[in-house]
């Protein structure tokens, strides 16, 4: 049963996400202030993340295509739930209180829309027909929806990129890709409209952030100082003025790479960045060697969807994106994420070790 | 599991997927160069800048407000200041548990759940860097309490700042308006660089009129900090430029003496100068105290308000449309002297009239007739049917052409934002919304200042004014002069230019003469308010039915009168020959313009006089210190 895989884990993914995970407590540590309570808290909920990596990895790969619609119908339940009697945070209504946990059925739904987009694809044929591409645009839009009304614009974002990725591994057709990017550039003008004041200032900002240096273009100018003001070595862990000088908002959420890049220079972020690839590479390889189409999809969506995630946090911390509150993946403040993300890593390793027993 | 679904599930995946994998893995390897090359250029190719910025960044730069700019009467009386309040700010990201923060908070100097509700949704439209408004006006005891225990709330801070004040309370509530905070809507349509750390805009009247002028520009402040963010000292100072103080035109002592003879009717008086246009009083009743809405007025408070049937929030003066009755008849006496009709021509009143292929009897309201009358007991003594009889041979293209030059129906020009225009009718407005005919009866209706037309006091005080300039109209303006608050520049407004005037001067002292008559001789219709005065007086009285709710679109929902009594009107300015003051009364409900509307204009008129008089007696009050 375990096939040379004690309890179906990935000895090199392993590695690198406890590495990537302990580093970010590291980041955390000197982001906070040095406060010694937030590092540890953090610590604890990495704890927890593992714990369900682990029980997750145990799960067959049958089970979780079986569930994987209850799931999104479940999950679709919460996030009107959320709606309806949902509990603020920050001024956004993203929470469930069961009483005994808070629950964010966005994050729920991380997991639970590729699933459904993976599930409802292997219900039919290879490559995507037409109306089965739009069946999984439904499927990632309604989610998404509901969470834009939150309002959680970097989540939604997300909900809808992990669907689509789903949809372009399927094989989509590239004039079907046309086709969705001609409406989406159609409703441009529409969706621009729909932004709030705020949102529309961060997207101008990128164009010239010293237009308005203490509005809307401050968070952006201060993350770009400090990792400007790095070098290529960097001031070390623990002497970054401007994180320490409290110049960059968020600094433990959202703009924590701001800190890491100050901190540890373009060295720093090279190896960083490698780090998140060869987790990524080595999902993708892991995807390349199972044997099912559900698997296949889901994990190389969730891989996908990984980088993703690194890919908007770097480029809004250095500027070249707008501003969308997307957390930086495993290192970012802030427990819900990283147990979504560790889950989905225990699912990847689960697939892929059972791969055989799928044939 | 049905046993359909397992082949494709179950298969052996296709070779599309991996193709794919490597596809997206290209793609990602490509974005990832681009953030590569991103860091590259920010940390290696432009280092020095970065670095050289990092090192200035222990220098804040911080936004200081300007001082609205004061609003003044024309002698110097404070309408609107500012005064130094304390308030509470909270940075969301300084506070550990937002929820704790509250409740201590509320413990320590008392939250009111309106206050908590406007404060959570502030937090969702800021960034939780930046501060956001706890709480708007603490007292003494509640600064105090804080003070002593600020250090217990990080992010929490207690700050001075200044808070508009209208110290005249309801008194000219309706000119000045009042500043409120910046709402999404307006925050979308000003310049934020403008607006730093200005936290109140002008909502309405004077105050949203000239916010322009009263803003004045913020200014900032280069601060150093130390390594917690504290500031050290303030290195720099660019001082924000104050806003203009305003003179206005309003004289705040007449515009008491109008508020206290309008007591507690509803109605609106409205005093101008002839000459300039200045607007001297103006006053709507009853009224509310624009202090309500600084901080942000709360919903009960203002749907109690608007929901109270006499409206106090609706500007009457500006706002309020009503029929003039027969205020208009001395501008019609001048159309019938334009139309070459002899003013000596008599017509004989029954007490009513009939068109004359028709039965139906309009009647004059005084119902024992008043025997022959010509023009100039027609306006001495109000008679309707002479009025009937020259509304017919005018017809209404002809009364539409004089009332119009008289500025009725039309927007006066009044520095007051969002002015109404009201309404002269013509067969071809008729035509136009109602799709129906013009009748000959409708002739009638509007020579006596009733039927579909619609003017504002406003209106009726332009019209006042023109007639005392003897045909020259005026352009009401309630700004007198601004106060540059840099070079201390005293600037007059503009006086814009006239047209021509409409009339000509001799038909125009005809009518004067009758106007004057109203007022002074033994059958003028508001002889009582014009006894015993020590100077001439010409006016109108009205007295209009209240026949329905104006029919225009956009402010109808404003005069909605609950009974349906006559409104008292009149008009008036003095003295005769060089007249300097030009007053419109109305009283909604009030019933008789004679009684009631006359003798509020008096009351202004008395004062008014009485005060010249004082000045030309004490010219040198101003220089005793000096």
């Amino acid at each position: 049963m375990f096939s040379g895989r004690p309890l179906h884990l990935d000895g090199p993914l392993l590695i690198a996400l406890v590495f990537l995970s302990a580093l970010g407590l590291v980041v955390i540590f000197s982001a906070s202030g040095e406060n010694w309570d937030v590092m540890l808290k953090q610590g604890a909920r990495l704890g927890v993340s593992v714990v369900a990596m682990l029980i997750l990895a145990q799960v067959s790969p049958e089970t979780f295509r079986r569930l994987s619609p209850h799931l999104f119908v479940i999950g679709l339940i919460a996030l009107l739930g959320v709606l309806v009697i949902g509990v603020s945070a920050k001024g956004a209504q993203r929470w469930l209180d069961l009483g005994v946990v808070r629950f964010q059925p966005s994050e729920l739904m991380k997991l639970a829309v590729p699933m459904a987009v993976a599930w409802l694809l292997t219900r039919g044929r290879m490559p995507p027909s037409f109306s089965m591409v739009m069946a999984a645009l439904m499927v990632t839009l309604i989610p998404a929806g509901l969470v834009v009304i939150q309002p959680d614009l970097g989540t939604a974002i997300m909900l809808i990129v992990s669907g689509m990725i789903v949809v372009f591994l399927a094989g989509i057709r590239w004039h079907h890709i046309m086709m969705l990017l001609a409406a989406l550039a159609a409703l441009a003008p529409f969706l621009w409209s729909r932004l709030d004041g705020y949102q529309q200032q961060r997207i101008l900002t990128l164009f010239d952030p010293f237009a308005d240096p203490l509005g809307s273009g401050y968070q952006a100018i201060q993350a770009q100082i400090a990792i400007g003001s790095a070098g290529i070595w960097g001031k070390g862990w623990l002497e970054g003025s401007q994180s320490h000088l409290e110049f960059i908002p968020e600094r433990s959420t959202d703009f924590i790479f701001a800190v890491f890049a100050e901190e540890f220079g373009l060295i720093g972020v090279l190896m960083l960045v490698l780090l998140y690839l060869f987790i990524v590479g080595r999902c993708l390889v892991m995807a390349y060697h199972t044997r099912d189409t559900y698997s296949r999809l889901l994990i190389g969506a969730l891989a996908l969807t990984f980088f993703f995630y690194l890919f908007v946090n770097l480029g809004m911390v250095s500027g070249i994106l707008p501003i969308v509150g997307v957390p930086l993946p495993l290192i970012s403040y802030g427990g819900t994420s990283m147990l979504t993300l560790m889950a989905g890593f225990g699912m990847i390793m689960g697939m892929h070790a059972r791969r055989r027993l799928m044939t | 599991m049905a046993a359909s679904e397992l082949p494709s599930a179950r298969a052996v995946a296709p070779e599309t997927v991996r193709r794919r994998i490597r596809i997206a893995a290209v793609m990602a390897l490509a974005l990832s160069l681009i953030l590569i090359w991103r860091f590259y250029s920010l940390q290696v190719l432009q280092y020095e800048r970065y670095q050289t910025l990092s090192l200035d960044n222990h220098i804040r730069i911080q936004a200081v407000p300007p001082v609205r700019g004061l609003i003044l009467d024309r002698h110097g009386v404070v309408l609107a200041q500012n005064t130094a309040v304390h308030i509470l700010q909270v940075v969301p990201e300084k506070v550990h548990d937002m929820e704790v923060m509250l409740r201590k908070v509320d413990d320590l100097v008392g939250l009111s759940t309106t206050e908590v509700e406007a404060f959570r949704s502030r937090l969702k439209k800021h960034p939780s860097f930046e501060k956001v408004l706890l709480k708007a006006r603490l007292d003494d005891v509640e600064t105090a309490t804080f003070a002593v225990n600020e250090y217990r709330f990080p992010g929490v801070t207690l700050e001075a700042v200044l808070h508009r004040d209208y110290p005249q309370g309801s008194l000219v509530s309706h000119v000045l308006g009042y500043v409120g905070r910046i709402s999404e809507s307006e925050e979308a349509m000003i310049d934020p660089a403008a607006y730093q750390g200005v936290r109140s805009i002008g909502k309405i009247g004077i105050e949203k009129q000239y916010e322009d002028l009263l803003l004045g520009r913020p200014g900032f402040a280069q601060v150093e900090i130390d390594a917690h963010g504290r500031t050290l000292r303030t290195i720099s100072r660019n001082s924000a430029t104050p806003g203009n103080t305003l003179n206005l035109t309003i004289d705040a002592d007449l515009q008491r003496i109008a508020r206290e003879a309008l007591g507690n009717q509803r109605g609106a008086v409205v005093a101008i100068a002839p000459s300039s246009g200045e607007v001297l009083t103006m006053a709507s009743s009853p009224s509310f105290d624009p202090n309500l809405f600084v901080d942000g007025i709360d919903q009960q408070t203002y749907d109690a308000l608007r929901g109270l049937e006499d409206r106090p929030l609706l500007n009457r003066v500006l706002y309020g449309r009503y029929a003039p009755g027969s205020t208009i008849k001395p501008v019609i006496a001048q159309a019938i002297l334009d139309a070459g009709i002899s003013p000596r021509e008599s017509v004989y009143c029954p007490g009513w009239y009939t068109l004359p292929d028709s039965t139906r009897r309009y009647r004059c309201w005084k119902k024992t007739g008043h025997g022959p009358v010509n023009l100039h007991g027609a306006v001495e003594q109000s008679c309707d049917v002479y009025f009937y009889e020259m509304g017919r041979r005018l017809g209404i293209e002809g009364m539409a052409d004089v009332l119009t030059r008289f500025g009725l129906g039309a927007v006066t020009g009044v520095d007051l934002p969002k002015e109404p225009d009201g309404l002269v009718p013509t067969p071809q407005w008729k035509r136009a919304t109602r799709n129906e005919s013009w009748y000959p009866g409708e002739d009638l209706i509007t020579v006596i200042g009733q039927g579909y037309l619609m003017v504002t006091p406003m209106q009726l005080a332009r019209m006042t004014a023109t007639l005392a300039n003897r045909g020259i109209p005026v352009q009401p303006r309630l700004l007198l002069s601004k106060e540059d608050s840099l070079s201390g520049e005293i600037i007059p407004s503009n006086v814009s230019s006239q047209p021509a005037k409409p009339a000509t001067e001799a038909s125009l002292d005809q009518v004067i003469q009758s106007m004057t008559a109203v007022m002074h001789s033994p059958r003028g219709t508001a002889r009582a308010s014009g006894r015993r005065s020590p100077y001439q007086i010409a006016g109108k009285t009205g007295t209009a039915q209240v026949i329905g709710i104006a029919q225009d679109e956009e402010y109808d929902e404003s005069v909605i009168p609950e009974k349906f009594h006559d409104h008292a009107l009149f008009i008036a300015f003095a003295p005769v020959d060089n007249p300097q003051i030009a007053i419109a009364v109305v009283v909604e409900n009030g019933g008789s313009g004679a009684k009631v509307a006359a003798p509020i204009a008096r009351k202004i008129m008395d004062r008014f006089f009485q005060k010249k008089l004082q000045r030309a007696a004490a010219p040198s009050k101003h220089h005793v210190f000096g």
